[in-house]
């Protein structure tokens, strides 16, 4: 007996237990956003801990901001953000048909996505020659406060995790860059790509968030 | 204005075999995605992890039999109650009725074929699996003994393995978040034609409501667990007060989630419930927009009653009041849905049998639970009975007495459905009458003695406590035969039980539409969904004309 296999829908037959494409499409559109909603609320947890601590430790924490550089988290918005951009133009080069356009503009989403992580590295090395490590490892001679190291190891937690979510968008888009190539994106059937890509813009948006707690707060 | 259609083009076709039947051999059901295998395999799960907290919990009232040691030591008491805890809340009551009952029911309620992700349906049962195994991995590492709320600093601090059963949940977590966007998405986007919002089944409301829970807190709950595990792992220090942490964010994450969750048992639980208060009063909902927007509203302020778990925790009286008050307002929703249950009994032509029962004995729990629950959410009394039997016994009434009851009203109900096989109605009566008593005298002893003093996880007691918690242990062991004789007649009645009728109960509800059990895409021709799920006052509809083949 035939079963729902979603992996063996032909391009454009939807799986055997949807009547429709479309119904389809919105079923996946719908299950991404819920999906992206349950991601909000993980990252909300970390944001609601830091709003908490930054009550309690308002001045400790005021310095800790300004030892970040500033620059850095800066230039990585702006990364992200092209990025965010790049990655919207390879939905719209699906729509309009053009395979080299999809592709050019993935490859430079993920030179984007892979400088953050870069600069991300080297801030992270900068904070352990200065002794600013997470937890009790922690052992800054310039802020010795309890209300850095907790400012710190949430840093550490929000901004790994958040990098985390970039590696695993950059190797979701690494994949729909082949596909792209593969010529799978097609302009009547490219939802796999526009969910990727929606993906993307949460990583960007959640960054828009961290970048004024941990950069910008005076 | 209803027309019965008749199920199309099928008459002379010969019937295809239902889903237990449609294919065979071990690798059929592991790699199925057919939401009714899906459904029975999380039913082993689930009754397997019943019986395992079951065996727990006995082992708990083994040792509070006398007031000094009985069985064990107390670091064994703190580790076996804790495992008691965890089981039973994230193996057992969170997942049991959705992914169970709403994993078989949602598509057939809707008139679709299967749930809108049939593969990340499959995922989450392996996940679920993979939770479960982290989580008992701890009993062979050491134990855990922190309790099933992870409180920190010491959950971060004991030297028992806390990490796997903090990951064991976080991973159980992830399977409950599956779950949950599945059927959200399927109730949005796979109604069948003319299936309006307001004609849906109010257990798939119910369960709709559960959902949006599960997407929406389950996350921060994995959040903090994850901190408390990695905590342990990097000595992170984010909770400790040494390295300037808080212990109280940590209770207020936690509950953010965890009271939430108690939602997430209890409302699939009133969703099987309103199902079975019809059927058996052959009456529609006394007011089906009030069943079905108060399970919405529960789910709306169970997210802002968090504060009352914390009463003694620090927080400000002002806090104690607004949590005390908006926790009331879960008492107004719920007397909405125990008022619109007992009107729907009035004027209708009762029928009983065991799910009816069941009925009973949760309404009687459930408002008591209740009660109960508006009195602790009083701060100032709170005061008195936090961290005593009397909370014990609350909980165990709201959240155990409600979910069980209801799980097991679930599973009578529907076992014609799931199995196409009838179970000894007088055995069923039996066992339920059992359960009831034992539940009972397990529970209402805990609230006399919680009231008088007694505090909650200790393994000895002064000896003025012993009568009452003798009754309680003579209690748990009624209720466990109760279980045990249920487990015994329905396995029973699935090896040896008579064939059942599509439509035992006379239901009009749509599952019943489809045959029993139904055959792997559920309904045959197009099933008439322009009738109501609850129009009694219409003639039954008749049974699908393809019955599957009688199996052997």
């Amino acid at each position: 007996m035939a079963r729902g296999h979603p992996n063996d829908a032909r391009l454009n037959e939807p799986a055997d237990h949807f009547a429709t494409l479309a119904q389809q499409e919105q079923a996946s559109h719908l299950g991404m956003w819920l999906f992206l909603t349950s991601e909000v609320l993980l990252f909300g947890a970390l944001f609601g801990l830091y709003t908490g601590y930054r009550l309690e430790y308002a001045a400790d924490f005021a310095q800790a901001v300004q030892h970040n550089n500033i620059a850095i988290g800066t230039i990585n918005t702006a990364l992200l953000v092209t990025s965010s951009f790049s990655a919207a133009w390879a939905v719209h080069s699906a729509r309009l048909g053009s395979r080299r356009g999809v592709v050019t503009s993935l490859a430079v989403t993920l030179l984007l996505g892979l400088g953050f992580l870069v600069l991300k590295l080297v801030e992270y090395l900068e904070h352990f020659q200065a002794g600013i490590y997470p937890g009790a490892l922690y052992h800054s001679t310039e802020l010795p406060s309890h209300g850095a190291n907790l400012f710190f190891t949430l840093y550490f937690f929000l901004t790994g995790l958040h990098a985390l979510h970039v590696v695993a968008g950059l190797s979701a888009l690494a994949v729909l860059a082949v596909l792209g190539w593969l010529g799978r994106h097609t302009p009547e059937r490219h939802t796999s790509l526009e969910l990727g890509v929606l993906y993307w813009h949460l990583v960007d948006v959640i960054w828009i968030f961290v970048w004024p707690l941990m950069y910008l707060q005076k | 204005m209803t027309t019965a259609t008749l199920p199309l083009d099928v008459a002379g076709a010969s019937s295809p075999p239902d889903y237990l039947r449609a294919e065979s051999g071990a690798w059929s059901w592991l790699n199925t995605r057919d939401h009714k295998r899906i459904a029975v395999m999380f039913l082993g799960a689930v009754n397997l992890s019943l019986l395992l907290g079951g065996v727990f919990a006995l082992l708990l009232r083994l040792e509070l039999l006398t007031p000094e040691r009985t069985i064990m030591s107390a670091g064994a008491y703190n580790r076996v109650f804790t495992l008691h805890g965890i089981v039973m809340v994230f193996m057992f009551m969170i997942p049991a009725i959705p992914t169970v009952f709403g994993n078989f029911l949602l598509p057939l309620m809707l008139g679709a074929k299967d749930v809108a992700f049939p593969r990340l349906n499959l995922a989450s049962f392996y996940v679920y699996l993979l939770g479960s195994a982290l989580t008992l991995w701890s009993m062979v590492a050491g134990g855990a003994d922190m309790g099933w709320t992870f409180y920190a600093p010491y959950s971060t601090t004991s030297p028992a393995a806390v990490a796997p059963v903090g990951l064991g949940v976080f991973v159980l977590g992830l399977s409950s978040i599956m779950t949950g966007l599945n059927f959200i998405v399927t109730v949005h986007t796979l109604r069948a034609r003319h299936l309006l919002w307001h004609k849906m089944p109010l257990f798939v409301w119910s369960i709709y409501a559960t959902s949006i829970i599960q997407v929406l807190a389950t996350p921060v709950l994995g959040m903090s667990l994850l901190l408390v595990a990695v905590d342990r792992v990097f000595q992170l220090g984010i909770f400790d007060p040494t390295l300037g942490g808080d212990p109280v964010l940590f209770q207020h994450l936690f509950w953010f989630y965890s009271h939430p969750a108690v939602y997430i048992m209890v409302l699939p639980a009133m969703g099987v419930i309103s199902e079975v208060v019809c059927t058996f009063a052959h009456r529609p909902p006394a007011s089906y927009r009030a069943i079905a927007y108060s399970s919405l509203g529960i789910a709306f302020v169970g997210f802002l009653t968090w504060g009352h778990h914390m009463f003694v925790a620090g927080i400000s009286v002002l806090d104690s009041g607004l949590f005390g008050v908006l926790s009331m307002f879960v008492a107004i929703f719920s007397a909405i849905k125990v008022f619109t249950w007992t009107a729907t009994l009035r004027g209708g032509s009762i029928f009983f049998s065991t799910p009816m029962l069941y009925f009973f004995w949760f309404l009687f729990l459930f408002i008591f639970g209740g009660m109960t629950g508006v009195a602790v959410a009083t701060s100032s009394l709170d005061v008195h009975w936090h961290d005593t039997y009397f909370v014990v016994a609350h909980f165990h009434f709201i959240m155990v007495g409600s979910t069980l009851t209801a799980y097991l009203a679930a599973l009578h109900y529907w076992f014609p459905k799931l199995f196409g096989r009838c179970y000894s109605e007088r055995w069923g009566m039996v066992s339920s009458i059992l359960v009831f008593t034992g539940f009972f005298f397990t529970f209402m002893p805990q609230f006399l003695l919680g009231n008088a003093g007694m505090p909650r996880r200790y393994y000895s007691y002064p000896e003025q406590y012993q009568w009452l918690n003798v009754l309680s242990t003579g209690g748990a062991s009624i209720l466990a035969a109760g279980l045990i004789s249920t487990a015994v007649y329905l396995a029973v009645a699935l090896a040896r039980g008579a064939r059942a009728p599509q439509n035992p109960w006379s239901s009009r509800s749509y599952e019943w539409l489809s045959a029993a059990p139904p055959p792997t895409h559920n309904f045959l021709g197009q099933p008439d969904f322009e009738r109501g799920p609850y129009d009694y006052h219409l003639p039954e509809p008749p049974p699908a004309l393809a019955q599957p083949s009688p199996g052997e």
